[in-house]
């Protein structure tokens, strides 16, 4: 039984995971950038959150939406004051390093506004927890929730993307800059755009995360997020299933690896799975291999 | 005009070298007088292994142009390598300035070693995934120093990763890497002077190597892999020549850093991914590819926020703005148009100075 419920753990863990890498991925794929800032965007999206529970008092549902909306404000705003005046410098690194000086930047506010203590988040999940096989397991209602959250978000980002305008514009992007403003797509917008889904989508996952491991710190979302992004490699970046298979692949290698080799080694072994990913198949699960021409 | 050429890096070389050996006298001057305070003093040792590893860390970014988020991941090899060497050897080579010599080649070496090692794998990535791999492997360094255990008694050495305990050594037994613990008692054999004499080797291997053949080769790939290797440049050993070099003086810079300290361990504050960024922090803003302005950064930068003890608690947030603003203003396209356009009297040089 233990096994099941580490694989369910594993899963869920997974899915906090597939649901950041979907916000890496689609930004990556359109932007061509590293977003080192989106774990950061989780842990303000988990602060907002509680702050509105506990310092204003508001129910969790209205938490989830302040938290959605500061975050989607937050990604848009980092957007056009960070990486757009760089996005055409002349060294890829540019974009990168500032990228990383924003989740500092973000990290030390939080410091400054929420101190360095460990607030402990009252979970939002409203449903109890299930009991199977006469009471040998427990699936807790976070799990149930983190789970059925990531399949929906999973197939409304996916309809999205195959059935809308703008979702068309996102690939038309992320194929050829050039080519999709030459038809006439806003590029500016559609980026500004990808950067606010994939903000929201991390202050889902924030609060998720938070009500399955109840601590929040400034530096919460940094492994988290870090992680994401190995779990967006691993999937193949740029693609939207390829981040859902990753990111629950990686949770349930993690969760077995705390669980049956060494729980301090859980997050080498983690990046042991990106460097032996990088090394057998660069491209990822999913992705697609492509030559670089002169 | 080749001579004329040669006159002038020789000259930028010789202002950078003075630029320490004043600083050096200075400082020293102000010891002397005891014009400077203790806690001024405690950072003069770490603030030489800072310029080491800023130094070296350009020389990835700046002159290999790829972004290494691993270095404190080096630096941490470095250190445990050689303070575990120290411990060990404390009472065999009892000469304080022989055996940090000895432990300054294990340090450089192990680290070298890493380099190579991580540098096969991780030089056929670039760009993002070459700085999130680097990234990875330094918290994996790291979290298995944290689980090291490593014992020495009369039946020689014991190795274990759980605990000290099931070292099961013998009751003389003396415990040199508890763990999460660390190492405790390594000789405190680095001095300011012995840094300083480091940061000029340090120089002078840097300094030689980017104004070599190999140096040129290695800028080569930086600006355009695809023309570099169509002239016949082999791409995989400039990339590991620059990255191993740079790894190995991580790796010198953390055998000061440990040899100043009574307890080494392996925290995320000393070789995690926050140290990493500071050093990225000083190549920044001393100028990506500029050796001289690493220098002036990694001082500056670090003892401000010291002088300055109102601000100590703002420092991180002073680094992460000046990070942003100072990539926006180096780099954005805009900011190159607006500085060309009303600051053309400063004659900004808006590629890297090499």
């Amino acid at each position: 039984m233990s096994f099941i419920s580490y694989l369910i753990n594993g899963i869920s863990l997974g899915s906090v995971y597939a649901i950041i890498a979907l916000g890496y991925t689609m930004v990556y794929g359109i932007a061509k950038m590293l977003n080192f800032a989106h774990g950061d965007v989780i842990m303000i999206g988990a602060y907002v959150a509680l702050t509105s529970m506990t310092g204003m008092g508001l129910p969790p549902a209205a938490a989830v939406l302040a938290a959605v909306v500061f975050c989607t404000a937050l990604g848009m705003l980092i957007e056009r004051v960070a990486y757009k005046p760089l996005r055409n410098a002349a060294s890829p690194l540019a974009v990168l390093i500032t990228a990383i000086g924003v989740s500092y930047l973000l990290q030390n506010t939080a410091l400054l506004f929420f101190g360095a203590n460990t607030k402990t988040f009252a979970s939002v999940v409203p449903i109890p927890p299930l009991t199977l096989a006469g009471g040998e397991l427990t699936i807790s209602g976070e799990t149930i929730m983190t789970i059925a959250a990531c399949i929906i978000i999973m197939i409304g980002l996916t309809l999205f993307v195959k059935k809308t305008k703008a979702g068309q514009a996102m690939l038309a992007v992320s194929e050829d800059k050039g080519a999709a403003q030459l038809m006439g797509i806003n590029v500016n917008g559609t980026i500004a755009l990808t950067f606010a889904i994939g903000s929201a989508l991390a202050a889902i996952a924030g609060v998720l995360l938070c009500s399955a491991y109840p601590t929040l710190t400034p530096y919460t979302g940094a492994m988290p997020g870090i992680k994401a992004f190995v779990a967006a490699v691993f999937g193949g970046i740029g693609s939207i299933p390829g981040a859902m298979v990753g990111g629950i692949l990686l949770g349930i290698i993690e969760i077995f690896g705390k669980a049956y080799i060494s729980s301090q080694m859980a997050d080498a072994i983690v990046f042991g799975v990106l460097i032996v990913v990088l090394l057998v198949r660069p491209a990822g699960i999913f992705g697609k291999n492509i030559q670089e021409k002169v | 005009m080749k001579m004329k050429a040669m006159n002038k890096t020789t000259k930028t070389n010789f202002i950078t070298y003075l630029l320490v050996i004043v600083i050096y006298i200075v400082v020293q001057t102000l010891v002397m007088s005891g014009s400077m305070s203790s806690l001024m003093q405690g950072l003069l040792v770490p603030l030489c292994a800072y310029v080491i590893l800023a130094v070296s860390l350009n020389l990835t970014v700046g002159i290999l142009g790829e972004l290494s988020l691993g270095h404190a991941g080096f630096m941490c090899v470095g250190a445990f390598s050689s303070a575990f060497f120290s411990k060990c050897m404390v009472d065999v080579i009892p000469s304080a300035g022989l055996r940090f010599f000895f432990a300054l080649l294990i340090g450089a070496v192990t680290a070298g070693v890493f380099g190579i090692l991580i540098g096969i794998p991780v030089l056929r990535l670039k760009g993002d995934y070459l700085a999130i791999v680097t990234l990875a492997f330094g918290e994996i360094i790291k979290n298995i120093v944290n689980i090291m255990f490593i014992g020495k008694d009369a039946n020689g050495f014991h190795f274990s990763t759980k605990d000290a305990v099931s070292l099961g050594m013998e009751p003389d037994g003396v415990i040199i890497v508890n763990g999460p613990q660390g190492i405790t008692g390594t000789p405190k054999d680095s001095t300011f002077t012995i840094g300083v004499i480091l940061i000029l080797i340090t120089l002078f291997i840097v300094l030689n190597l980017i104004h070599s053949r190999s140096g040129r080769a290695i800028m080569a790939i930086r600006d355009n892999r695809i023309a570099a290797e169509s002239v016949g440049i082999n791409v995989t050993k400039y990339k590991m020549m620059a990255f191993s070099v740079s790894a190995a003086l991580a790796g010198v810079a953390g055998v000061i850093y440990a040899h100043n300290l009574a307890t080494l361990t392996a925290q995320p504050k000393n070789f995690g991914y926050n140290m990493s960024i500071m050093i990225l922090v000083f190549v920044v803003l001393g100028g990506i590819g500029n050796i001289r302005g690493s220098i002036i950064a990694a001082i500056v930068l670090t003892l401000l926020p010291e002088l300055l003890r109102g601000l100590s608690d703002y420092r991180m947030l002073i680094y992460a703005i000046v990070l942003i603003v100072m990539m926006l203003y180096n780099w954005s396209p805009k900011a190159i148009q607006w500085r060309k356009k009303y600051l053309y009297f400063l004659k900004f040089k808006v590629e890297e100075e090499v």
